[in-house]
């Protein structure tokens, strides 16, 4: 990824997450997204800098989808972004993985959010109405996948979810308030948890469809079904890199797409 | 985080129990403070402060209130001073204790909490790492994969956050596991509390035992 001057390896994390959205709206025939970008080695800084610069400047662009990603928790400077946010004309479609799906359980402000993309340590700790973090999500919540389902109905009793969740792992599972409406557990390749930055291009890749007109519970099996196609494209190993990854996800998305449609 | 805390000077609350809190601004003070006051022998552990210490993604460490006066010497000494000691008085979350260790062919992969570290067992190279999503975890991965359990920084070094502190946890296990499949210490010194201690000179086929498991472990 090229950013200014700069070249940005995309291995993980938001640098994955933006060229799996890329890939998935040139495949789309839409416009590449635009991104805010902070570098932040975990002191905060530099995520306190861009709460700061979006909460200044998110109206500045017409947004219909809004991804957030690695940010440090900050439950102050999460509220004054999110009530700018709220105040825009035309919400954009609200997405958050990773330390900003922390900070908005952590606020209270879940249900804000029309999808959250949590694993299943991520999924425990929604679910349980104390942790301010997953490292304290308490031992009785199992982050066993066998109890997806029971996790998911806790995180909504207890106001902790976003409209959607896409539960990341072994099976995908797509879920509302109702509870699970799909599973998706194949191509299946193990060595997938193992990978860095498999779950980022998952966001990725359900944001871009999003943005593309399908609605949540649709872009969210789609997606599913193109990262774990993408993942066993590469025939992976757990040491495989996840750009080797996204380099299949045309050609999974071609497959995917052209089956549903 | 704890900005609300960061011009305030190191207070004291009068007490209503034996254990203290020690508040800092970042996890990565908590993590050497932890270090510093153990190599002192003080009995200290890292824990989840209460709901009215909670800004964000925080840690605090818990310490016998009697000391407070050598604690915060020390660590003031050391350039490590707390924001805030306050007693114990309200309920504090245990860090989960859960390790999962996972065998993938010659690969092993330890997970604590939200972070997966993956080794090759046969050279001892980290290749992976996994989960997390704290702002430093990217940073971390790039700092320690394609490097060996000798040479990658330790998390607790480099890093910032909770997830840094849950990845030290998964990498200590990752090197012990690895010590004892290769029948020799590595380089590295393995900070092993009385609990892992149980590992050193575990031998494979012990190892293989619990692989794949759930082992119990405080940090």
């Amino acid at each position: 990824m090229v950013l200014g001057k700069k070249c940005i390896a995309i291995n993980r994390g938001t640098p994955a997450m933006i060229a799996a959205a890329a890939v998935t709206l040139e495949y789309k025939g839409l416009p590449q997204p635009v991104a805010y970008l902070v570098g932040d080695i975990g002191d905060g800084d530099g995520s306190r800098r861009l709460y700061d610069y979006l909460t200044g400047h998110i109206g500045d662009v017409p947004l219909s989808t809004l991804t957030l990603h690695y940010f440090q928790p900050d439950v102050g400077l999460f509220k004054r972004l999110l009530s700018v946010i709220d105040s825009l004309p035309g919400r954009p479609s609200l997405i958050a993985d990773a330390g900003f799906m922390y900070v908005a359980k952590m606020s209270g402000h879940a249900p804000s959010f029309d999808l959250f993309t949590p694993d299943a340590g991520e999924l425990a700790y929604l679910a349980d109405e104390l942790a301010p973090h997953p490292f304290y999500t308490r031992g009785f919540i199992l982050h066993d996948e066998n109890q997806i389902p029971d996790l998911i109905e806790r995180a909504y009793r207890h106001n902790n979810a976003a409209t959607y969740l896409l539960v990341k792992g072994a099976t995908d599972f797509i879920a509302d308030k109702n509870g699970v409406m799909s599973r998706v557990d194949s191509p299946r390749e193990e060595a997938m948890e193992a990978i860095g930055g498999t779950g980022d291009t998952l966001t990725g890749i359900v944001s871009a469809l999003i943005e593309s007109g399908l609605d949540t519970e649709t872009a969210s099996i789609q997606a599913a079904r193109v990262n774990r196609l993408a993942g066993s494209l590469a025939r992976p190993t757990p040491a495989t890199q996840v750009y080797e990854i996204i380099r299949h996800i045309p050609q999974a998305l071609n497959r995917v797409l052209t089956e549903k449609e | 985080m704890f900005s609300k805390f960061r011009k305030r000077k190191v207070k004291t609350v009068p007490a209503t129990g034996d254990r203290g809190l020690l508040v800092f601004e970042h996890t990565t003070a908590v993590i050497r403070a932890e270090r510093l006051l153990k190599q002192q022998g003080w009995e200290v552990r890292v824990v989840g402060p209460p709901p009215e210490l909670r800004t964000g993604c925080d840690l605090v460490i818990e310490f016998p209130l009697l000391d407070e006066l050598a604690v915060v010497r020390l660590l003031t000494g050391a350039n490590t001073g707390p924001l805030m000691v306050v007693p114990v008085n309200s309920m504090l979350l245990e860090p989960v204790d859960l390790l999962h260790v996972k065998e993938l062919g010659r690969y092993l992969m330890v997970r604590a909490a939200n972070m997966k570290i993956t080794v090759d067992k046969e050279t001892g190279m980290i290749v992976n790492v996994s989960g997390g999503g704290c702002p430093d975890v990217p940073y971390l991965a790039e700092q320690m994969v394609n490097k060996s359990l000798d040479e990658a920084p330790a998390p607790r070094d480099v890093g910032y956050t909770l997830c840094a502190y849950a990845l030290q946890i998964a990498f200590d296990r990752s090197v012990e596991l690895c010590s004892a499949l290769s029948g020799r210490s590595l380089t590295r010194p393995c900070p092993l509390s009385p609990e892992r201690s149980r590992l050193k000179g575990t031998t494979w086929s012990w190892a293989r035992s619990v692989l794949p498991s759930t082992v119990g472990h405080r940090p």
